[in-house]
């Protein structure tokens, strides 16, 4: 039983469609990688669950029971376009952000001061966010976004903006906050992160979702059956696999009488044989399934959809 | 739900009532309101006080009498002289001036010259030409053998008294300059505040928009919470700084008087001219004209007390409340649209125009109306929504129809409920929308989603 689930979600705007019967369930308790280009309709797609926007037909669903106005408090969203009023000071402001979530002001001020030591950002408390730095504001942000102990979490590009570090620390909360019961959905240009962070995955295209699934399964599905094998001495005659079974992709002479092969599988018989085979003629230093990266199944598939 | 908008609201007002421009600009305007009055009052009280000999050349030996010394002005009468003698010796004498008064002057307007190294004042010259025309009209009378007193009796200063008769026929004594006063301010000061505080909720809102916190804040509440919060937290700014205005100008204007004109003084001119009147009405003693004259002052004054006693004071203030708030409700929706549609400021004017020509409208209107305050021009100005709120304040003080005042209150309340929901559709829409500004047909848009 997933926590969130939108069943048949259509959003039209004047001129375009801008979610099509967009269906999606996310499971409690983890990173749910919401990908897509620009324009695909994700920002969307996240304005009806925060319930910014209200889908024209379709049905939305909060830990099992429809989606209730209520539930805003249980949701924590941090937007792609995101700001603070630039003249208010620091504190004051997290303080008004996080009573609009429902705090009272007492909870607030005690769930600030723990979150800001933890930050080290204790001393810009009466400082006035046009002073903060890009990167500074980003962080008083995040706490502002976690701060009410929402169940579900909704980060939007969180890590524009960041630097290596500052991102990683972000990027450990992330996974933190998952581990301590949150279930968080991550909407991102960047698949690096999104096969560091996520679980599952949803890629929407064109305003429809055109692939979900659990990380390892999607990549399973859009593997290939190509293995690299690099080999201490070379093998000149490949002819022992048979060539109804494997297709030789590549050879490559490297240093020292190494050599890399590629190879690819044509009938599932499984890795244990093809390195059987191998070894019988030289010795194997390395074996590598070659599996897609997220990247490549992001390129691919909305390649693929865009032509269709 | 209720308590957000209350956040929201208090949040919009005390940010703004804490800043330095605020309370600077709360504090100064009546200061400088007020100093305006003083500065008035004290340049209207305090003239040139110097004094200021003339030389006068009398062909006609007539004005030796008529023009006495007064406080200011001395005159020295000088015989066998030209004006070219003294010329020589003006500087040294230390005259004013030199004031000729030809053989001609009993016959024409060019008789009289003054001569002087720099320009005479203005009040000088018509006090002289007011004793010179007073002989002369004296000695006419006398030439054609009429009695003086005749004339002076035959004078009458007349001064309109206006009574208004009310529904059950009894009277009301009425001044139509304490109307026109009363009508111009209250017109004025709600399209000040409606025009200054409708731009705030605008920039209030492409503040929003252009910091980028308006996602973050609709994912808590919604929009048209925020935008409601942010309407209603900035009317109560306006009636917070309308208030402390009223309180502190009231202070420094009574203040400022008490310090700087402990009694209401008759200025020099006037009183140059009350002493020579008094002087060539030799029939009338000088206490008789004074009594006249300030029977006269206190009948006029005693009728402006009474006629601000009997201002419908109750129904002034409520309209003026009521047409503030609904005129601003109304206003801030429209400018609310603006600020939900462009991303910054300059991009404001496109949408700024049409909102502004019916205000100006309104305001011009109000200034014809406070004068003819019957005309259909006048019915159907502070009858339209748009108008209404400056219009009707340039009315009321005249005496509104009930009718009248009650269709364009109930239109007013239509109209800004019918603006707020439909600024509000265009307004939730328009929070989320950045890069170039949008058509009128975008907008329209936005309306239907």
């Amino acid at each position: 039983m997933g926590i969130f689930k939108a069943e048949n979600i259509v959003k039209n705007y004047a001129n375009h469609r801008a979610l099509d019967n967009v269906s999606i369930e996310i499971p409690e308790n983890t990173v749910y990688g919401l990908l897509g280009p620009n324009g695909a309709g994700k920002t969307t797609f996240i304005r009806i669950i925060n319930q910014i926007t209200a889908p024209d037909s379709g049905k939305l669903y909060f830990k099992g029971r429809e989606l209730k106005p209520e539930d805003i408090h249980s949701i924590g969203y941090l937007p792609e376009e995101r700001g603070l009023y630039k003249k208010m000071k620091v504190g004051e402001q997290a303080v008004y952000l996080a009573r609009l979530k429902g705090l009272s002001k007492h909870d607030a001020m005690k769930k600030l001061k723990y979150w800001f030591e933890k930050f080290e950002i204790t001393a810009w408390w009466d400082k006035k966010v046009e002073e903060l730095s890009k990167g500074m504001a980003q962080k008083v942000q995040f706490i502002v976004t976690i701060l009410h102990e929402p169940e579900l979490l909704i980060f939007d590009e969180p890590f524009s903006g960041f630097d290596p570090i500052n991102a990683n620390l972000l990027k450990r909360e992330i996974l933190e906050l998952r581990d301590r019961g949150a279930t968080v959905i991550f909407s991102t240009h960047n698949m690096g992160s999104v096969e560091e962070v996520c679980d599952h995955i949803t890629l929407i295209n064109k305003s429809k979702n055109i692939l979900s699934g659990e990380i390892n399964d999607v990549k399973n599905r859009f593997k290939t059956d190509e293995y690299k094998f690099l080999l201490k001495s070379k093998v000149e005659d490949l002819s022992f696999l048979p060539a109804n079974e494997y297709k030789i992709i590549d050879t490559k002479d490297l240093r020292h009488d190494c050599q890399e092969i590629l190879i690819k599988s044509l009938e599932p018989k499984g890795k244990n044989q093809l390195i059987k085979l191998m070894s019988g003629h030289s010795e194997i230093i390395s074996f590598n399934e070659l599996i897609p990266s997220m990247n490549d199944i992001f390129i691919n598939v909305v390649e693929k959809s865009n032509k269709n | 739900m209720k308590s957000k908008i209350l956040l929201v609201l208090s949040r919009e007002y005390s940010s703004r009532v804490k800043k330095k421009s605020f309370i600077l600009m709360t504090i100064l305007a009546p200061i400088l309101f007020a100093g305006f009055f003083v500065f008035v009052g004290w340049m209207s009280a305090k003239k040139d006080t110097t004094e200021k000999t003339i030389a006068v050349i009398d062909d006609t030996n007539l004005f030796q009498s008529s023009l006495t010394d007064t406080d200011i002005l001395k005159y020295e009468f000088i015989k066998d002289k030209s004006v070219d003698d003294i010329k020589s010796t003006f500087e040294k004498d230390n005259y004013y001036a030199v004031l000729y008064i030809s053989k001609s002057v009993t016959d024409g307007s060019n008789g009289v010259i003054m001569y002087s190294t720099k320009k005479t004042s203005l009040s000088v010259q018509s006090s002289i030409e007011r004793v010179i025309e007073k002989r002369l009209f004296n000695d006419k009378l006398n030439a054609q053998g009429i009695d003086k007193n005749l004339i002076e009796a035959a004078k009458t200063n007349i001064n309109i008294r206006t009574i208004e008769w009310g529904e059950e026929g009894q009277e009301k004594e009425s001044s139509s300059e304490v109307a026109t006063a009363l009508a111009f301010g209250c017109g004025f000061l709600i399209f000040m505040f409606v025009l200054m505080y409708g731009v705030m909720v605008m920039r209030g809102i492409i503040e929003e928009k252009s910091s980028r916190i308006v996602e973050v804040i609709v994912s808590s509440v919604k929009p048209f919470q925020l935008m409601m919060g942010k309407i209603i937290g900035i009317a109560l700014v306006g009636l917070t700084q309308f208030a402390i205005w009223i309180a502190l100008t009231l202070i420094l204007v009574v203040g400022a008087k008490a310090i700087f004109m402990p009694e209401l003084k008759m200025n020099p001119d006037q009183a140059v001219v009350a002493q020579n009147i008094m002087e060539h009405n030799s029939q009338m003693s000088a206490d008789a004209t004074t009594m006249m004259a300030s029977a006269n002052n206190m009948g006029e004054m005693q009728q402006i007390l009474e006629s601000l006693y009997n201002i419908n004071w109750g129904l002034i203030i409520f309209a003026f409340f009521f047409f503030f708030i609904g005129g601003y409700l109304l206003y801030a929706a429209i400018f609310a649209i603006v600020g939900a549609a462009v991303d910054n400021e300059t991009d404001t004017q496109q949408f700024m125009f049409p909102i502004m020509i019916p205000l100006y409208v309104g305001f011009y209107a109000m200034f014809n109306v406070v004068q003819n305050p019957d005309t259909a021009m006048a019915d159907w100005f502070s009858i339209i929504p748009f108008t209404s709120p400056i219009v009707m304040l340039g009315r009321i003080p005249f005496g509104v129809p009930v009718w009248q005042l009650v269709l364009s209150m109930v239109l007013l309340v239509i109209t800004f409920i019918g603006a707020t929901w439909f600024a509000g559709r265009i307004y939730r829409t328009g929070i989320l929308m950045y890069g170039k500004k949008p058509s009128y047909k975008e907008l329209w848009k936005w309306f239907k989603y």
